[in-house]
Formats: C-alpha cells, sequence, structure tokens
C-alpha cells in the first residue's frame, strides 16, 4: 500500500480557508460600507430643525421631519400596544398550555410561516382590509399591519423563554397549591422576565424599518400626526420618497432619517442581545 | 387561618398501632379491634398503580404513612420512589400522559377522586424537590407566596408568619437582615431551608421530600436532616431518598421500594438490622442498587 501524499489533501485545506474566509470579509466590507454610507450622509442633514421642523415645499430650505419622527413613534407605539400583548398570550399557550395539542402545533407552524411572509403582503393584506373599505389611507392601517408582523415574532421567542424555565419551578409553584395561572404569570414569567424583554425589543427592531406595509396603509403626509384615521406622516415611507425625488436637500433628509432609524434599531439590538447574554448565563 | 401554629409535638405512634389491611381509616364498621382515631394512618394507600404513558412504573403498592412520623422510602434508581410520593399531591398531573389508579386516603378522603380540589389538598400536603426552587423574588417573598395564596393576612401577620417559617427552617439568622435580597443569591443548602420554610409556612399536614440533600454538600445535608428531626413532630414527613445512611437517621419507618412494588415496610430500626425479605437484605448491605 501507498500512503496518500498529504500535500494535496493541505492545498485543498488551504483552498477552502481562504475562500470561506474572503466570503466572510465580503459580508463585513459591505456592511461596514453601508454603515460608513449613512454615517457620512445623514449626519450631514441631521440638525435641529430635521427634528423639529415640518417638511418644506421642494425649493423652499429648513425642512426636517418632525412629523415623520412622531408619527413613527405613535405608529410603533400602537402596533406594540396591539401585538405585544397578543403575541405574549399566544406564547403562553404554545408555551403552557398547548405544547402537545394539535392547535399548539398548528399555532406553531402558522407562525412561523407569518414570520417567513415578505412583509409586503402583510401590507396588502390590511391594504385590503381596512384601507379599501374606508376608500382612504390611515394610520391606524399602519399600525394594524406592523402589529400583525410583530405578532408572531412575540409568540414564538415567548414560547421559547418560557420552555427555558425549567419545570422544577412549575412543580413548586403548582405544590405550593398556586392555580396554574398564577403559576405562570407570577413565577414562570418572573423567571422569563429579561427574555420576553428581549423578545418584546427584537420585535420593534424588526418592525421600525419596514417600509413596505406602511406603503399600502399609513402612506405618508406633510402635516402633523393629527389624526391616525388619516394617512400618517413616518420616517420609513419619507425615505422611499424622499430618496426618489430629484431634489438634493430632499435627499440628503432622507439619508438623515436612515441614520435615525438606523442608530434606533441598533440600540434596540444591541441592548436585546446583551439581555439575552444575560438569559443565557 | 383556620389552623394556629401548633408547636406541640404530636404523639409519636408505635408502628404496630397501624393496621396497614384497614380499607378505609374512618370506617367504624372495621373489624380491627377498634382502633382510637389517633392511631390511623395519616396517609393509605391501596392498589396504587402509576403508568407513565404505556409504561406501568408503580405496581399495587400498599402503604400507611404514620401521622407525626418520619417515613422512609428507599430503593435504587427507577424503582418508583419518586413516582409514588408524586402521587400524594397529585402534582405528576402537570404532565398529560402520566396517570394513577387505585387510592390513596389522605385522613379518609381518597385525594385520587376527581372531587377532590388539588389547591386545597397541596396545601395540606406540601413538598420539597431535588433541587431548591426558589422563586425569583424576595426571601421575604418566596415565603409569603404561599401565605398570600391561601389566606388573607394582615401585613404584620404576614411577617409574623414569614418569621416562624423561616424560624423553623432553621434559616433565620443568617437572613434576617437581607430579606429583601433574591432568593437565588442564597447558596444551596441555604435555598433549599428557604423552600422548606416556604413549604411549612402555609401549615401543611404532611411534607413530601424528593431526595431534598442530593443537590447540596455533607454539612447542609446535617443542617437538613436536624431541621427535619425539629419538625417531624409537627409534620408527618415522607422522604425519598438515595443515602441509606440518611434513611437510618432521620426515619421512623422505611418502605423498600424495587421495580415499582413495595418490597417490605416496617419500622426502620428492623428493615435495617433484620430485613425479613432478601431483596431488602441485598440492598441495604450493597449487593446492588
Amino acid at each position: 500500500m501507498i500512503v496518500r501524499s498529504a500535500i494535496p489533501r493541505k492545498l485543498v485545506d488551504f483552498g477552502v480557508k481562504v475562500i470561506s474566509s474572503l466570503a466572510a470579509l465580503l459580508g463585513i466590507t459591505i456592511l461596514a460600507w453601508i454603515l460608513y454610507e449613512v454615517i457620512k450622509r445623514g449626519a450631514a442633514a441631521l440638525n435641529w430643525s430635521f427634528f423639529i421642523h415640518l417638511p418644506t415645499p421642494p425649493g423652499l430650505t429648513g425642512g426636517g421631519v418632525a412629523n415623520a419622527i412622531l408619527g413613527t413613534l405613535i405608529i410603533t407605539l400602537l402596533a406594540t400596544l396591539a401585538g405585544v400583548p397578543t403575541g405574549l398570550l399566544a406564547g403562553i399557550y404554545l408555551a403552557e398550555f398547548g405544547q402537545h395539542s394539535r392547535l399548539g402545533s398548528l399555532v406553531r407552524f402558522t407562525s412561523n410561516v407569518m414570520m417567513g411572509i415578505p412583509s409586503i403582503i402583510v401590507g396588502l393584506f390590511i391594504y385590503t382590509l381596512l384601507v379599501l373599505p374606508k376608500h382612504h389611507f390611515s394610520g391606524y392601517a399602519g399600525s394594524a399591519a406592523l402589529a400583525v408582523i410583530m405578532l408572531p415574532i412575540v409568540a414564538r421567542t415567548t414560547e421559547d423563554m418560557l420552555r427555558l424555565v425549567p419545570n422544577a419551578l412549575r412543580e413548586s409553584a403548582l405544590a405550593l397549591g398556586a392555580p396554574r395561572w398564577k403559576t405562570t404569570l407570577q413565577v414562570v414569567f418572573r423567571a422569563a422576565k429579561t427574555g420576553l424583554i428581549t423578545g418584546v425589543l427584537l420585535a420593534i427592531a424588526r418592525v421600525s424599518g419596514e417600509t413596505a406595509p406602511l406603503l399600502f396603509t399609513a402612506l405618508n403626509s406633510p402635516y402633523w400626526p393629527t389624526s391616525l384615521n388619516r394617512p400618517t406622516a413616518n420616517l420609513t415611507v419619507t425615505i422611499f420618497n424622499y430618496a426618489m425625488s430629484p431634489y438634493t436637500d430632499w435627499q440628503e433628509i432622507a439619508w438623515g432619517a436612515s441614520l435615525l432609524i438606523m442608530s434606533a434599531v441598533l440600540v434596540l439590538t444591541v441592548v436585546a442581545r446583551v439581555a439575552l447574554k444575560e438569559v443565557k448565563k | 387561618m383556620n389552623a394556629a401554629v401548633n408547636d406541640e409535638p404530636l404523639k409519636i405512634l408505635p408502628y404496630g398501632a397501624l393496621s396497614p389491611n384497614k380499607k378505609n381509616p374512618n370506617s367504624s364498621t372495621s373489624c380491627e379491634a377498634a382502633a382510637p382515631a389517633a392511631i390511623q394512618p395519616k396517609i393509605s394507600t391501596r392498589n396504587l398503580s402509576f403508568y407513565y404513558g404505556n409504561h406501568q412504573a408503580l405496581i399495587d403498592n400498599n402503604l400507611d404513612i404514620a401521622p407525626g412520623n418520619v417515613t422512609a422510602i428507599i430503593g435504587p434508581s427507577g424503582c418508583g420512589k419518586s413516582t409514588h410520593i408524586r402521587v400524594y399531591n397529585r402534582i405528576f398531573e402537570l404532565y398529560r400522559d402520566q396517570r394513577a389508579t387505585g387510592e390513596v386516603i389522605l385522613d379518609g378522603e381518597n385525594i385520587l377522586s376527581p372531587s377532590v380540589d388539588v389547591i386545597e389538598l397541596r396545601r395540606k400536603v406540601g413538598m420539597i424537590f431535588q433541587k431548591p426552587t426558589p422563586f425569583p423574588m424576595s426571601i421575604f417573598e418566596n415565603v409569603a407566596y404561599g401565605l398570600r395564596l391561601h389566606y388573607k393576612l394582615t401585613k404584620s401577620e404576614l411577617a409574623e408568619r414569614v418569621e416562624i417559617a423561616l424560624k423553623r427552617a432553621a434559616l433565620w439568622e443568617e437572613v434576617k437582615d437581607k430579606l429583601h435580597r433574591p432568593g437565588t443569591a442564597l447558596s444551596g443548602g441555604q435555598q433549599q431551608r428557604l423552600c422548606i420554610a416556604r413549604a411549612i409556612a402555609i401549615e401543611p399536614e404532611v411534607l413530601l421530600m424528593d431526595e431534598p440533600t442530593s443537590a447540596i454538600d455533607p454539612v447542609a445535608t446535617a443542617k437538613i436532616e436536624e431541621l427535619i428531626e425539629s419538625i417531624k413532630s409537627i409534620y408527618t414527613i415522607v422522604i425519598v431518598t438515595h443515602n441509606m445512611q440518611q434513611a437510618a437517621r432521620v426515619s421512623d419507618f422505611t418502605a423498600f421500594f424495587y421495580e415499582g412494588k413495595v418490597v417490605e415496610f416496617g419500622p426502620t430500626s428492623q428493615i435495617f438490622t433484620n430485613p425479613s425479605n432478601k431483596q431488602t437484605e441485598d440492598y441495604i448491605t450493597g449487593r446492588f442498587g
């Protein structure tokens, strides 16, 4: 028997190492490039009037996107108020009551599918449901679309976090004579608190960058969001409109708005990740 | 509060006084020579079988637990010791593929009957688990949790109850200055005593202990054994243990389980010095298990 030479094996090994390192480097480079461009161009647009003024018509300088910032905050808040409690309850059902039931696996499967649905389809769904019948766009419809996107994310993270709580804790509370609902809400929930907050933060971070579902629902507006029953200004659709416009000052504002959203999402994600690390410890 | 804290030890009963074959300890038509009420077993298990799905883990268990005594359950791993006591408070019902058949009579009532309120049952029958399970809340709140579930108490009554429970669990001196600290910050042995305090705070009549010292060090174990000694006159204690020395030290009666059956049951001294069954003897002398 002739022993195979080690040289070809080592060459292949080296080749694979180089190619995969290059691929990883490429990914990081593109991400860094995006961050760099957004920060460089966005920072130039950020000034006082950006935060406190309404948009101005093309040609007039000094406009801001205060209405869109406020609008995004309101729409996201409302979506959170609707999507988070529903998601938490669905997650409780999945982890505590319906682990092995048919309905449980159906809900779990549906949630997984919903998480993969392109957000533009959720936008179209709410459009046919809430915009078409009323013949006008509205902030409510925007919140509804975002809530639909949040729901499965919150439900699944809630389920995962509750599952991390050892059964011994449930048994101890039950053995003390606590009814099941108190065991869940007062003991298991408390033990999973950090993880649950993380899930909620990640869900908020996810929807705060969504544009497609708002395009068909909240649309946009140059005015203050005085009523959610009308088209409502928001940052992502503003970025979409302004970036496509031929006016350089609008394009600049779009960069500023991008930087704002990116920073907000970054902060939310980092906070959530740090909290998650605490849980896994 | 339907029962005052009872510091008076109950009468310790001789084993012979228990009548293991009686169906219903309250039945006056029993053929046993009119046994006085005081010597009825606290818990009588009759033909108890238990199933995990299709697997039968307990086979026709019959066992009498004497009130105000410590009964130890010993036997090799997987023999059904824990399974047996997990029927006494119906905690197994958390899992839908587990079921029990037969009767477990507590104070004359079959606790396996669907009409029994499990919450009231679990107030009467407390449980300590293998691993300490402090709730994610303060030391005070851990003990107060069960009290709040079952009793309407004023703030000062609550504080008083918590103190009594912690004193009984021999933990008060170590935690009295840090009651607001999280229960999880205590050491393993302290956590287990906290769990005992939490369980006895609601004044159960029976205390089930499922290998309560298997996860903690020898010094902490000694403390818990002392604690068992000091509270055994107040509660009826059933302790599952892997440690035969522990069974010999803390218990008055010992049941030896093997392959889901109660092989031998009697006073601890008799089981350990003069077992009548060959399997018991082999296990106790360390020939298997």
